[in-house]
Formats: structure tokens, C-alpha cells, sequence
């Protein structure tokens, strides 16, 4: 009963105010749908960076890391002896990768697991010559991973599982040597091997460096370039169920393999600071955007509590207290608040639902945007949180008003 | 005979431009059921004398009975509740809410104090301004109607409550005088027949001569009878 006419009374303010609760409500349903899209946006941006990262990257690269030799006598405090430390030779090969990558697959958190052997050297036709990298892989695992099929401009990855002498090659490179599938390319390794190779296929990604210099062949293959035996690895790519665990789970590897694992975040330091710094731009943005909104509704408050100041005296003679004048006009600043959250999300579905039949091209496709119930969530929290600050604190000032002094004047 | 209001010794300085002590001890009874006025020149404290009694001003010192309660260290919300159920209130200027109708402006006292029913308030309310002749007001803004009305309508309110004791300041002083005794007439049927009591400010003799008891007051002090 006592609420009942608490809320009567701040409906009747609201409603008679009508205009300034129109542009009140406006304000939040405009920073409402903004914030909203904004948010979703980044996050769709996100995703798809991260997808398009991942076709390059594993979310943990396990190797051996460079090691120096040691001085002989450690004891710096008695004579020196001259020493020039140096990379010890042997140091990029593993101890029995076999088991290491029997050991990883095991590993619940761990989705995919793919062992390579990176060639340095340079490809060769004819005179001319151009420094590159080839990776040696299992030509399944490696699509499962990279979904390098994706990007194949000429024949299928997957047939150079059939070629024991193939190799994909990036589309810079068949363009220098004017090759096509079905042409051969030689490659002499830094370890001083040179093959002649079949190209089964040309890719091409977005990256026009590695297009450059890239090649894939069969492991066997790059571990006959680097006159190693079968069981040779350089590198072991892990992904993961999720790939935000990536750097705890990296650091739980090195420990438990004694090589080097180092998580994406580690190894590409800018990319996660370039993403992290447009989720801080756009949360900062659109988080101002929502506060100013917010403005609006204290705004309209601020001013139904001094042009109703009488009201409230007289309210307070007849035996309101403190908390039923509160209750009023935060009642009223939540009716605003409500329609504008209200209008606001509806807006941000159809604006969402809009951006995401837009084309884009490219690499993207469509615009990188979908429904995140989370952002919405998060949205409709933050802005009922502001309604309800904005229309505390004037309430709060009303809740103040000596009846006696309004009486006086 | 029982006191439905007693004070003892009040006394209130204000402070503002300078030092001065606008109550100087004022001890008062009022009986159940009396038609009190208080008179005295323009400045003589009546207003602020009126709206301590209402318990609207706490800052005072001196000892207030209400209905047998000592209204010492009572709260702001405990002092609101007395004035919702025990006391009605009547301004010099008809202080309504304008933007609710007549009808609402009576109900929403009842409202807050959530005895009765809605359908029982409205029912109630209609009673209060049919004894007013206001029944064919009862649904215009409060804004529309004419001053006496406002006036009759805002006694109206007061009362919806039954409260024990109903103040005014000056609750005529803003009317001509048809309006002044038809608003007379209702305070003294109120006082006369349904016990309940009135205090009610005037600078009009007359009305205070036809009440039951006047208080006169000089410079914060009431002046012996
Ligand atoms: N808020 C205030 N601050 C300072 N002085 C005040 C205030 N309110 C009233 N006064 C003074 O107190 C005295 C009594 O005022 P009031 O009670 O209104 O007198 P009355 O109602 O009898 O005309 C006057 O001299 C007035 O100027
Ligand atoms: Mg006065």
C-alpha cells in the first residue's frame, strides 16, 4: 500500500514531464545501444582476428631453446679463464620427441598436437635463388591445425601426403619463379642438402611475407633436408581446448618436458597488446557514452526535485519520511531508466542483427558481429546501475528538504 | 478533562543574521476536543510556535506530549508517522499538489498510512469532500479550482486521517470572508462534534473570538489571559 503510492506519485511526475523524460529515456536508449554494439563488436573483432591469428600460430610452440656453453671454471673469484661462450651445436635438437608428444596427447586440456621440422635455407631455379622456410609436417595434422586448405589457390593440401617429393608452395614464390603445380623447385637446406621437389600446390594468405618464403612438405622430407633421423622434431605445435589457457598451460609444459613451451601470448606480445588496447578504448568510449546517458536521467531528476520542491514538504508534512521521497524519485529514475535499457537493447538486436548481413570481403567476410548475451547482460546491469546513481543522489537531496523552511518562504 | 497536547518550557533561538531567542519558554495544554486560535502581532513567534507543535521542527528545546507520548529522541521517521496518523495540517497558502486531482490530493495521505483499502480511500476521500461541497471537483486538477476551494479541499486532506489534532496557520488568511466562515464553521463542527481538536493560527478577531480559547503571544512569550 505504503509502495503503492510511492511509485503513483512518481509515475504522475514522469508522466507530466513528458518531455523531459522523452529525451531522458532517449539518452540512455542511444548510450544503451551503443555500449551494447560497441562491446559486441570488439568482441566479434576479437574472435575474428584470433581465428584468422590461429591459421598461422599454435596457442603453444614447444622447441629447444638456444643454450650458451658455460665457462669452465664458474668460480669468477680465482683466475679467469678467457672464455667465448657460444650456442652449443647440438642444442635445437629433443631428446626423444616420441614420447614427449605421446606424453601431450594425453593431456585432457590439449586438443592437437603437431610435430614439424623447420628448414631453413634457399629455393632455387635455375640462377635464381630466394631465402625461405620450409616446414615439414604431416600434411592432415598440420590442416587440422592451420586449416591451410583454406588458403590453397592451387591443387589440395592434403595430396602431398600422396607425393613424397612435393611441396606447397606460397603464392610469392611461384610468382618470382613462374612455377605452377606440376613444376619442380630445388631446395638446398642450411645443412647442405639440396632436393628437387614437386609443387602439388600454391596458398596464399594474408601475410605476403610468408607467401614469400614459405613451403610445406612431408616431415620425412624436411628431416632428410636436415640430415636427421626419422624421430627428429624442431618444433612441437600444441592447441588447446581454450585458448586463453594457453600461457598457464605453456609454463605446466616446460616444467613437466624440461623444452621450452611458449604460449601465443608470449611469443606475440604486440598482438595481444594491440587487442587489449582497442578493448580499453572501446570499453572506455562506450562506458562514457552510457555515463553520459546517465547525466540525462540525474539531469531530469535534479530538476523535478527543485520544481517539486513544495510537493515534497508538503509530502513530508503529511508523514512521509526520508525513504518513501528516496523511493519516489528513484522510482522515477528507474521508469526512465527501464524504457531506455528497454529501447536501447531492442535497438542494439536490430543494429546487430543488421551488421551481420553486412559484406565486408576479404579475409573477414561478414561483419565480424553476433548476438553476446554477455555484452547485453553486462549493458543492461551497468546501465540500470547509473539509472538507479543518478536517481539516488537527487533523491537523496530531496529526501534532505526541510518542509519548514519551504513553508517559511 | 485530558491533554491531547502539552508542552513545557519550549523554547527555539534561531541564529541567523544574528542571535535570538524567537520562543521563550512557551508551556501550553490543549484539550480533546478544543478550538484553540492563537493570535499575536506579525512576528511574534506564532508560525514557528505552530510548526514545532507539528513536530516539522525538532530543533527546539523544552519537553512536547502528543496523545500521552514525550516526543523526546524521536526520529525523523517515528515524528513522521505521528504527523501521518495523529495530525492533519492546513497552510496559509493551500499548498496542494497540483499536478494530482483533488480527489488524489485527499487519498494520498490515507495511502501512505495503508489502513483501508483503495476502494475504502477513494470511498472515504469522496466522503470528506462531499462534507466540503466538493464532491463535483472531486476528479479536476488541483490547479483549476478557486481558492476557497483549494482551501476547503486542503482541509479535506487534513482530515482524511481522523487525526486528533488539526493545525492551520492562519488557514483563512488568504480568503474573503464568505470563504473564511464557511471554513470557520467546518473547524468548529469538527472541534463540536467529532472531538477532534484544533489549533489554529489568525490575525482575525473575530474568528478567534468565536473559538473556545484564545492564546495570545508577544515577542516568544504568551501574554497572561
Ligand atoms: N528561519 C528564520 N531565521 C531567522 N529568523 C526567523 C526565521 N523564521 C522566522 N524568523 C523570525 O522569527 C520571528 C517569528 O517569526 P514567525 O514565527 O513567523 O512569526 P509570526 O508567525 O508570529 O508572524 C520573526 O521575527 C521572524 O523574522
Ligand atoms: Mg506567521
Amino acid at each position: 500500500m505504503k509502495k503503492g503510492i510511492n511509485t503513483d506519485i512518481a509515475v504522475t511526475y514522469t508522466v507530466t514531464g513528458r518531455k523531459q523524460t522523452f529525451v531522458a529515456v532517449l539518452g540512455v536508449l542511444l548510450g544503451m545501444s551503443v555500449y551494447i554494439f560497441m562491446n559486441s563488436m570488439n568482441n566479434g573483432f576479437d574472435r575474428s582476428a584470433n581465428a584468422a591469428f590461429f591459421k598461422s600460430t599454435p596457442h603453444i610452440r614447444l622447441y629447444k631453446d638456444d643454450v650458451l656453453s658455460e665457462p669452465l671454471n664458474k668460480d669468477t673469484t680465482t683466475t679467469t679463464i678467457i672464455i667465448n661462450p657460444k650456442i652449443v651445436p647440438s642444442s635445437k635438437k629433443m631428446n626423444d620427441p616420441a614420447s614427449i608428444i605421446a606424453q601431450l596427447r594425453a593431456d585432457k586440456e590439449v586438443a592437437l598436437v603437431l610435430p614439424q621440422v623447420s628448414v631453413s635455407g634457399f629455393y632455387s631455379m635455375g640462377e635464381s635463388q630466394i631465402s625461405g622456410r620450409i616446414i615439414g609436417l604431416k600434411p592432415e595434422a598440420g590442416d587440422s591445425m592451420f586449416d591451410i586448405s583454406s588458403f590453397m589457390v592451387q591443387g589440395q593440401f592434403t595430396d602431398l601426403s600422396k607425393s613424397a617429393n612435393g611441396v606447397v608452395i606460397g603464392s610469392g614464390i611461384a610468382a618470382k619463379f613462374n612455377v605452377e603445380s606440376g613444376d619442380r623447385i630445388s631446395f638446398l637446406s642450411s645443412k647442405g642438402v639440396t632436393e628437387s621437389l614437386e609443387i602439388v600446390g600454391i596458398f596464399e594468405t594474408s601475410n605476403a611475407a610468408e607467401d614469400k618464403s614459405k613451403a610445406y612438405v612431408n616431415l620425412s622430407k624436411a628431416q632428410q633436408l636436415m640430415r636427421e633421423s626419422s624421430s627428429y622434431v624442431s618444433d612441437i605445435n600444441i592447441n588447446l581446448a581454450d585458448y586463453k589457457r594457453a600461457t598457464l598451460k605453456a609454463s605446466e609444459i616446460t616444467k613437466i618436458v624440461g623444452y621450452k613451451a611458449e604460449g601465443w601470448e608470449e611469443a606475440y606480445s604486440s598482438y595481444v597488446a594491440g587487442s587489449r588496447m582497442r578493448t580499453i578504448v572501446i570499453t572506455f568510449v562506450s562506458l562514457t557514452l552510457l555515463l553520459v546517458s546517465g547525466f540525462g536521467i540525474y539531469n531530469i531528476l535534479n530538476m523535478t526535485v527543485s520544481q517539486k520542491i513544495n510537493d515534497i514538504a508538503i509530502l513530508k508534512a503529511m508523514g512521509f519520511n526520508g525513504a518513501d521521497v528516496i523511493r519516489i524519485f528513484v522510482t522515477q529514475a528507474m521508469i526512465v531508466g527501464i524504457l531506455g535499457v528497454t529501447g536501447g537493447v531492442l535497438l542494439a538486436l536490430v543494429v546487430v542483427n543488421l551488421m551481420k548481413h553486412v559484406y565486408i570481403g576479404g579475409d573477414i567476410g561478414y561483419f565480424p558481429i553476433q548476438f553476446e548475451l554477455y555484452e547485453f547482460a553486462k549493458g543492461i546491469t551497468i546501465g540500470l546501475f547509473i539509472t538507479f546513481l543518478a536517481g539516488y543522489i537527487p533523491a537523496r537531496k530531496a529526501a534532505k528538504v526541510d518542509p519548514v523552511t519551504i513553508f517559511r518562504k | 478533562m485530558t491533554h491531547i497536547l502539552q508542552t513545557k518550557d519550549i523554547r527555539k533561538k534561531f541564529y541567523n543574521p544574528t542571535e535570538f531567542e524567537v520562543l521563550k519558554g512557551i508551556s501550553i495544554d490543549v484539550n480533546k476536543g478544543e478550538f484553540l486560535t492563537l493570535i499575536g502581532k506579525s512576528g511574534s513567534g506564532k508560525s514557528t510556535l505552530l510548526y514545532v507543535l507539528s513536530t516539522m521542527d525538532t530543533d527546539y528545546t523544552g519537553k512536547m506530549i502528543i496523545d500521552g507520548e514525550d516526543l523526546k529522541g524521536y526520529d525523523q521517521d517515528k515524528l513522521a508517522k505521528i504527523r501521518n496518523e495523529k495530525i492533519g495540517f492546513v497552510f496559509q497558502f493551500h499548498y496542494l499538489l497540483t499536478e494530482f486531482t483533488c480527489l488524489k490530493n485527499v487519498m494520498i495521505p490515507a495511502q501512505r498510512l495503508g489502513k483501508y483499502s483503495e476502494e475504502e480511500i477513494e470511498f472515504r476521500s469522496m466522503e470528506k469532500l462531499k462534507m466540503l461541497g466538493l464532491e463535483d471537483q472531486a476528479l479536476k486538477p488541483a490547479s483549476k479550482l478557486s481558492g476557497g476551494q483549494q482551501q476547503r479541499v486542503a482541509i479535506a486532506r487534513a482530515l482524511i486521517n481522523d487525526p486528533l489534532i488539526i493545525m492551520g496557520d492562519e488557514p483563512t488568511g488568504n480568503l474573503d470572508s464568505k470563504n473564511s466562515q464557511i471554513v470557520f464553521d467546518i473547524l468548529q463542527e469538527l472541534a463540536h462534534h467529532q472531538h477532534q481538536t484544533i489549533i489554529a493560527v489568525t490575525h482575525d478577531l473575530d474568528f478567534a473570538k468565536a473559538s473556545d480559547r484564545t492564546i495570545e503571544m508577544m515577542d516568544g512569550l504568551i501574554l497572561p489571559s
